[in-house]
């Protein structure tokens, strides 16, 4: 369970404030205006600002002001998600150790997750050797190595066909429910919103509502959101 | 760690160095060290007669002297100029050499109790005969040279040769230093930090002549066979350079001190310096300057101020040169 | 907090140990001094010369590097990589060899002047400010041209696409992608070669033609040699200190941050251009290599006929040098890396890194000597002096080198490395290092170079048995051997030149992209 507790971020005179709980095993859609404050959410979330008043909980604990990499979480970003001059295996192994010390046992699990998002002995490749699509599988495979409870999703897919995307969501959504992880995913598609999140969470005018059904707040959009997705 | 270990290995070094026989601490220029220069011949020439380990210590004696105080290790210092013996002596730490000097040899007299030279030169200006048909044949010659005649010369402020040349044209010039200057700044096609560089240029061709010893040919006479080096030799005079040594009053060796002064002026010590050092003994015997040596051309004058004048007409002495070459 | 602590514990300790080496050795003069003394006329003017012809000397040095920068980031050609290398050769060499070659091509009887001669055409001098200045870009051209040429190789390729995609012309692509890299870029170049010229001492005098190119170096050492005024020469020292903070607090203002975005380290694309680009290019790259490689083809000349009479002490002092290089290269590096890791958000890191740039060598080895003197025989010290001063004096090289390239690194995976927790010497090996292996091989060949042409700066700690090649052939020089002299010129250039190879192509080769 995440709970926000009282959480304000500000950034110059941009301010956020954020009062909820979402459950866990969850998946939540992130939606709202650009510029309203989704991926500044998301980087509080993971640890990359700090809150200027407020908690973060995860399961009760106090994680506010835990290093981002000590957080319960993964996150996969719009782009940088692996290091150009690190083989895809090394790129994964990370996820499993950061000291890189990997066994056959390490070895094992990464074959099996590159197998599980499609990408069966392409290990040996840099990234600039894969597609779009194949470099997010690789991130995704890092996530499902990591096996952290709670997933957060910063339009990592944004760049790629709809096709290619909807594949991806479908992904996520197999091995969030395998793992029984909370999700967080920024999106600007209701589609997508609706395929793979029961829940939303609007980001507009300075706050962060606590998750609403999807289905219904598509269908009943409040004005920003309205305006946002242009009736 | 690395750096710890060769540490430890220094240590180890100089415990090792340490054994029974005493040891004769002598600070000296850079130079005198090198193989190239007098160092070795004279550490192996005393070591034979003193039953005791020399050790030079390399580096700018004096500025070194002067920071050290009566805390130094020196027990002797060699190789000082007589620019700077009136500040040494100011700092009371020497005591007097113990030699006749009457016995010296040198072309000016010499009276001074406490430092002690070994060797001399003067200044001249060299040059290559084969490329200059018509060097100037005195100084006053050189400055009514045309321009396109070009000189290197060394930096007063940081070259003792340099210096010498500003006292050079103060003994000849006296007053008129300033008119003379003018006319010979626009033959320097520049002015170099040290001899070295400057004898460089000479001997690259950069330059028609530059400012050296009169005792520069000898080296290219009798180690090269080269006799197209010569100095200009001057009516109006040169001006005496002399390196000195002197032992200091705190030395805890004073008996190994005096008997390094009384080595200077042995027949050994005098009889080696002129190819060791390419200058004059400060005694010459027969038979201590090979014969091409002695064969060199000789100036009818030599010109020299002592140190107290010296230090007087240092600082005034440089404010004209360096208004002569600020125009 | 505790985290931030020991995030700057270390490069606050190599700012401390730095900025103590400079300032502890000064305060310990003045002290011996009883104070600072005033300057003179003739030490503003000295300075007003100094501040003059380091400026221009920096400008026109930056000025030139950018079309040869551009010029080799955009052509392939066989041998391009071994000509960058050689290219990098001036900047590495000691003071006197380089004065030595250029006087060969440019002097009063050079190469220059004769072909000039034979064609009937009036001759030059290099006597003169134009001189020093000539000389100062013939040092500074390759770092120039270096720094430059990695600001453009950290334009990734994905941007350059996106402008080929855009139909951007070179008038674009300079507007919108090189530009921005050259706001990001030069002002730390133009800054490292101001800082580098400001302390000219034997080039400007020997080349300047006379005291008139006075520059404050030659007036400390003046004051420490002629008038032994150590409250003065301690008061010039504090105007270089401040001269050298002014010059990098305007510097960071004018720097821009880097604007790119990271790249997946793609194969850069083949540069098409026009023809009218590929004779700039070619004439940008051919005259650079003219200019700087000539006076090194002089110097071998002049010197490899005598190789062979160079006796064995002249070997020593080739392993003495050598040994140092080594040594205070590994100390410049454990130094430059927590520096330039911390530089880019603790503006004092980057301070104390640049400070060595400006310390007078005299009145550093005067000062450690003052202090060290009352505790241990000075001699016993000389091999860590000697190795403390010339790490140091290489760092700020390294720093600026690796600074950019640290805002990149930081910029593109500072969230990704810690995301994934990767921290300490995990991230040093996988990130940092792999990342910055390029600046790093060049910087290393930078302080591998510069001990090898260390003079004994610390004179007064000398031992009076161990020797460096540099003293050495000062010493021939000085027993007028010149012929030996330039045998051991050339060598030292070889000796040096290879070292920096060496190091420069292990960081290539290190370097994943």
């Amino acid at each position: 369970m995440l709970t926000l507790d009282k959480l304000r971020i500000t950034l110059g005179d941009f301010s956020l404030s954020a009062d909820f709980t979402v459950p866990q095993g969850a998946r939540c859609a992130v939606m709202g205006p650009s510029g309203a404050g989704k991926s500044t959410l998301l980087a509080a979330i993971a640890g990359f600002l700090p809150p200027a008043a407020g908690r973060i909980l995860w399961q009760g604990q106090n994680i506010t002001q835990s290093a981002p990499g000590a957080r319960p979480l993964s996150i996969l970003f719009q782009d940088q998600n692996l290091f150009p001059h690190l083989s895809v295996t090394r790129n994964l192994g990370l996820g499993l150790d950061p000291k890189l010390r990997l066994g056959p046992g390490e070895h094992a699990k990464i074959d099996a997750a590159l197998d599980r998002v499609g990408l069966t002995g392409l290990g040996a490749r840099k990234p600039a050797e894969l597609s779009g699509g194949q470099q997010s599988r690789v991130a995704l495979a890092r996530a499902l190595l990591r096996a952290r409870p709670l997933l957060l999703l910063d339009e990592p897919f944004a760049a790629l066909g709809p096709a290619l995307k909807s594949d991806m969501l479908a992904l996520v959504a197999e091995i969030a429910a395998e793992q029984g992880a909370t999700v967080l995913m920024v999106s600007h598609d209701p589609d997508d919103a609706r395929a793979l999140c029961p829940q939303t969470i609007l980001v507009a005018e300075g706050t962060a509502q606590a998750p609403h059904a999807t289905t219904d707040l598509l269908d009943h959009p409040p004005p920003a959101l309205a305006a946002y997705l242009g009736g | 760690m690395k750096k710890t270990l060769m540490l430890a290995g220094l240590f180890v070094a100089t415990a090792a160095v340490a054994d029974e026989k005493p040891v004769l601490t002598v600070y000296a220029p850079d130079y005198f060290t090198s193989e190239w220069g007098p160092g070795p011949a004279i550490e192996k020439g005393f070591e034979e007669v003193c039953a005791c380990d020399l050790k030079f210590v390399a580096g700018d004696v004096l500025p070194r002297i002067l920071l050290e105080g009566d805390k130094t290790e020196a027990d002797v210092v060699i190789g000082l100029n007589t620019d700077v013996t009136a500040r040494a002596r100011a700092t009371g730490l020497f005591a007097p050499h113990g030699q006749d000097t009457g016995a010296l040899t040198l072309p000016i007299a010499w009276t001074d109790d406490t430092f002690l030279p070994f060797n001399w030169s003067e200044t001249a200006f060299v040059y290559d005969r084969t490329k200059l048909a018509n060097p100037p044949q005195s100084f006053q010659e050189l400055l009514d040279a045309p321009d396109s005649l070009k000189i290197a010369i060394q930096d007063p402020r940081s070259s003792i040769s340099g210096l010498a040349l500003l006292l050079w044209v103060k003994g000849v010039y006296g007053d008129k230093a300033p008119e003379a200057w003018a006319k010979l700044a626009p033959k320097v096609l520049t002015v170099t930090p040290g001899w070295s560089e400057s004898y460089g240029l000479f001997t690259d061709g950069e330059v028609d002549m530059v400012l050296s010893y009169t005792t520069s040919p000898a080296y290219h006479l009798i180690a090269e066979d080269d006799d197209t080096k010569v100095a200009a030799i001057f009516p109006e005079g040169h001006y005496f350079l002399t390196e000195v040594a002197a032992q200091l009053k705190g030395t805890d060796q004073p008996e190994l001190a005096q008997k390094f002064m009384d080595y200077i002026l042995s027949d050994a010590f005098q009889g080696m310096i002129a190819t060791a050092n390419w200058s004059y003994p400060a005694i010459i015997k027969p038979g201590f300057l090979p014969e091409k040596f002695a064969a060199l051309p000789r100036p009818d004058k030599t010109i020299f101020f002592d140190e107290t004048e010296a230090e007087a007409l240092r600082q005034p002495a440089l404010d004209e040169w360096l208004a002569a070459f600020a125009k | 907090m505790a985290r931030r602590l020991r995030e700057i514990s270390l490069p606050a300790l190599a700012a401390a140990l730095v900025a103590g080496l400079v300032l502890v050795p000064l305060g310990a003069v003045v002290i011996r001094a009883g104070g600072f003394s005033a300057l003179r006329g003739a030490d503003l003017a000295a300075l007003r010369f100094t501040l003059w012809q380091a400026a221009l000397s920096a400008a026109l040095s930056c000025l030139l590097a950018m079309p040869v920068a551009r010029a080799l980031n955009r052509r392939r050609f066989a041998g391009r990589s071994v000509l960058i290398s050689l290219m990098g050769a001036p900047f590495i060499l000691p003071t006197i060899v380089a004065v030595i070659g250029l006087i060969a091509i440019f002097g009063r009887r050079g190469a220059l002047n004769a072909g000039l001669e034979a064609l009937g055409l009036p001759t030059l001098t290099i006597y003169g400010a134009h001189g020093v200045i000539l000389a100062h870009v013939f040092f500074n051209l390759p770092l120039a041209t270096r720094m430059i040429l990695h600001g453009w190789q950290a334009i990734p390729a994905e941007r350059m696409r996106l402008a080929a995609s855009l139909g951007f012309g070179p008038a674009q692509v300079q507007r919108h992608l090189e530009w921005p890299m050259l706001r990001s870029v030069l002002p730390g170049t133009f800054l490292a070669i101001f800082l580098v010229c400001l302390t000219s001492f034997a080039v400007a005098l020997t080349l300047g033609g006379g005291p008139r190119a006075t520059t404050v170096e030659l007036a400390i050492y003046q004051a420490f040699r002629f008038d032994f005024d150590l409250g003065r020469a301690a008061s010039l020292a504090l105007v270089q200190v401040f001269v050298c903070l002014a010059a990098l607090a305007v510097a960071s203002r004018l720097t821009a941050p880097p604007a790119f975005g990271a790249g997946l380290d793609r194969a850069p694309m083949r540069f098409g251009g026009g023809r009218a680009l590929l004779v700039q290019d070619l004439l940008a790259i051919a005259g650079a290599a003219a200019f700087l490689l000539t006076p090194i083809g002089a110097i071998v000349a002049r010197g490899l006929p005598a190789l062979p009479d160079l006796s064995p002490a002249i070997w020593r002092a080739c392993a003495t040098s050598l040994g140092l290089a080594a040594a205070s290269t590994l100390l410049t590096l454990a130094l430059a890396l927590p520096l330039s890791l911390a530089a880019p958000r603790h503006r004092w890191a980057e301070g104390a890194a640049m400070l060595p740039m400006v310390a007078s060598s005299l009145v550093l080895g005067t000062g450690l000597f003052l202090i060290a003197r009352p505790f241990v025989n000075p001699a016993t010290l000389a091999l860590p002096v000697t190795l403390l001063a010339n790490a140091a004096l290489s760092l700020p090289f390294v720093v600026r080198l690796l600074i950019p390239e640290v805002r990149v690194l930081q910029a593109d995976y500072d969230r990704l490395a810690a995301s994934l927790n990767l921290r300490g010497l995990a991230r040093l090996r996988l990130l940092t290092l792999p990342r910055l292996a390029r600046p790093l091989g060049f910087g290393a060949g930078l302080s591998a170079a510069f001990p090898m042409g260390d003079l004994g700066v610390i004179t007064l700690f000398s031992d009076g048995e161990t020797r460096t090649l540099p003293l050495a052939l000062f010493q021939l020089m000085g027993a007028y051997r010149m012929d030996q002299a330039a045998a051991a010129a050339c060598l030292l250039m070889t000796l040096t030149f290879a070292l920096f190879w060496a190091c420069d192509r292990i960081g290539h080769h290190a370097d994943p992209r």
